[in-house]
């Protein structure tokens, strides 16, 4: 029995190792004194120094976490009054729209970014911010209307029909009695689209402005043309934050009802019942 | 409880239908517009200098027949391939091991599995740099270990794609599989060893049955993008590996023709929608496992 337990879970093991190397060998040449990341020529701090005084890597953090807050807000009221009216009208377009609306998830970034691009020169909208939080906000709205509807669905229906028959109006059952029984999932959503937001590279270049820059662009632009090591401080900072808002939707998730984050990708979904182990 | 279902107030004056104003007009202005005008500039012609003329030609579709183009299609798919497999390879055993976890395993490893996950991709990538560079972590161990005697070299060639491929992708074959082997019935297994089938056959005949919708979601998960993520390539590959990806942004961003590239682009988004209804057909289901 003991033998039969063992090999799984060294192959966990391994292939977790394996998924880890390349992040962790990032945080320790981020602390290497030598430029070169095949030398290690002793600790330093110097690379995050540099880092701090790039005006132009700030720039574009700032110009990244506007874009995800902008789009993440803005697939929320989309995704969450989507989901809410869907439960509650029954229209004849419904499974059409709903599909059209999922489809930014279904098919490849590229194509994204290509349409997304043509089109925005199609309608004259000069590229900048607002294309890069129109096209965010497009492809983050399926994460929040999927979690929201998923949410709807496990609702218990008579407190809002109770609500009504008591003469309550449809925006008072919505804002006193189903928003605040949504919040979680409202919120892992936007935290999912947050981090897809901060993270896109393939559409951001495609319907970015000359002189705006995401961080990710910026960052796939250094790589690209030189390695410098104040990207490894910047990746060590970066993984530093994504640890904590990992942490973080950990913690939400025990607060709220349904977990936060992107666990939903596969607790959202009921357990099915009899796992024997 | 049985209410009688008779409304009693007119329901039809509901005005709920407001809500669904902003998800209608997005989806037709910024999903469904943008779509029907990439497979209008795809007939269009590209215009001498800049932009497009408004001329109905086939030209872009011919194009993609060319030898040069054609390739790159068949090459990319090559690509993809190697690399869904691998991932299937690697991923499957994981998600399947991981869900024969205890509940408290399960949540460590999930919260492991959850910061690479979140970890932006071009950090992971960079870590597949330092790893592959001349003289780098790879050839000093392998140097070290005296299996080699100079630096291989293995950045920008082929295998270096293929590793951040399935490095970048092989989560969401994990998730998928796993939520598919979570939700598994595993009395039935049981049910198939006490029959008499050997572990081999219990596996094939009822886990595996059971878990293909998630290894089948997984794959069209890892498929897909694998022919679209043209900075990988970029990277890990240099020049030397073009992906269907590189090509449109190449034709968009380089050659400026965008004609060709809308043509690309409906020709990789068929493609895309015959794997997923082949998927839906295979499964019989509407939603992919693991998203969400």
């Amino acid at each position: 029995m003991k033998n039969r337990t063992k090999l799984p879970n060294i192959y966990l093991g391994v292939v977790m190792a394996v998924l880890y190397l390349p992040i962790v060998l990032v945080v320790i040449y981020s602390f290497n004194e030598s430029k070169i990341s095949s030398v290690w020529g002793g600790f330093s701090l110097k690379w995050y120094e540099t880092l701090f005084k790039d005006r132009a890597m700030f720039e574009a953090l700032g110009n990244s976490l506007v874009l995800a807050l902008c789009s993440s807000l803005g697939a929320a009221i989309i995704g969450t009054l989507g989901a809410y009216g869907f439960t509650r009208v029954k229209l004849r377009s419904k499974s059409v729209v709903e599909y059209i609306s999922m489809l930014p998830i279904m098919i490849p970034e590229i194509i994204l970014g290509m349409v997304f691009m043509t089109f925005f020169s199609l309608i004259g909208l000069p590229f900048g911010m607002t294309t890069l939080i129109l096209a965010h906000t497009t492809f983050c709205v399926p994460y929040v209307y999927m979690l929201v509807k998923a949410r709807l669905v496990g609702m218990d229906k008579s407190l809002g029909e109770a609500a009504r028959d008591l003469g309550a109006s449809e925006a008072r059952v919505f804002f006193d009695i189903t928003l605040p029984l949504l919040v979680p999932a409202i919120l892992s959503g936007m935290l999912l689209s947050f981090a897809m937001s901060l993270d896109d590279v393939i559409i951001s270049i495609f319907v970015t402005g000359v002189n705006v820059n995401t961080l990710p662009i910026k960052v796939y632009t250094q790589i690209k043309t030189g390695v410098t090591p104040e990207i490894n401080a910047l990746c060590t900072l970066m993984l530093g934050v994504t640890i904590l808002l990992v942490v973080l939707s950990n913690v939400l998730g025990k607060i709220g009802k349904p977990k936060a984050g992107k666990h939903h990708k596969q607790t959202g979904e009921l357990c099915g019942p009899g796992q024997t182990q | 409880m049985k209410t009688p279902s008779v409304p009693l107030k007119k329901k039809k004056r509901s005005s709920v239908w407001v809500t669904l104003i902003p998800l209608y007009l997005f989806t037709l202005l910024f999903v469904a517009g943008p779509l029907v005008y990439m497979f209008v500039l795809s007939f269009q012609t590209r215009a001498e200098v800049w932009g497009v003329v408004n001329q109905f030609t086939l030209d872009n579709y011919k194009n993609i027949l060319q030898p040069v183009y054609l390739n790159t299609f068949v090459e990319s798919f090559k690509l993809a391939i190697t690399s869904t497999l691998l991932i299937c390879a690697i991923g499957y055993p994981f998600g399947y091991f991981m869900a024969k976890l205890s509940p408290a395993w399960k949540k460590r490893v999930m919260l492991l599995l959850m910061i690479p996950f979140w970890t932006s991709s071009l950090i992971r990538l960079y870590g597949w740099i330092i790893i592959f560079r001349a003289n780098g972590t790879l050839d000093k161990l392998l140097m070290g270990l005296g299996l080699t005697d100079s630096p291989l070299k293995l950045l920008y060639t082929y295998p270096a794609v293929v590793v951040g491929m399935v490095y970048a992708l092989l989560q969401f074959m994990i998730l998928a599989v796993y939520s598919s082997a979570e939700k598994m019935d595993w009395s039935l297994v049981e049910a198939a060893r006490d029959l008499g089938a050997t572990p081999l056959k219990a596996f094939l005949t009822v886990t595996l049955k059971l878990t293909l919708p998630g290894l089948l979601s997984g794959v069209i998960l890892t498929f897909i993008p694998s022919m679209g993520l043209f900075f990988i390539a970029d990277i890990l590959g240099g020049n030397k590996v073009v992906l269907v990806g590189s090509l449109i942004q190449d034709q968009l961003m380089k050659a400026h023709n965008w004609p060709f590239a809308a043509a690309l682009s409906v020709v990789l988004m068929i493609l895309t929608s015959l794997m997923i209804s082949l998927y839906k057909r295979i499964t019989h289901t509407t939603e992919l496992e693991g998203i969400l």
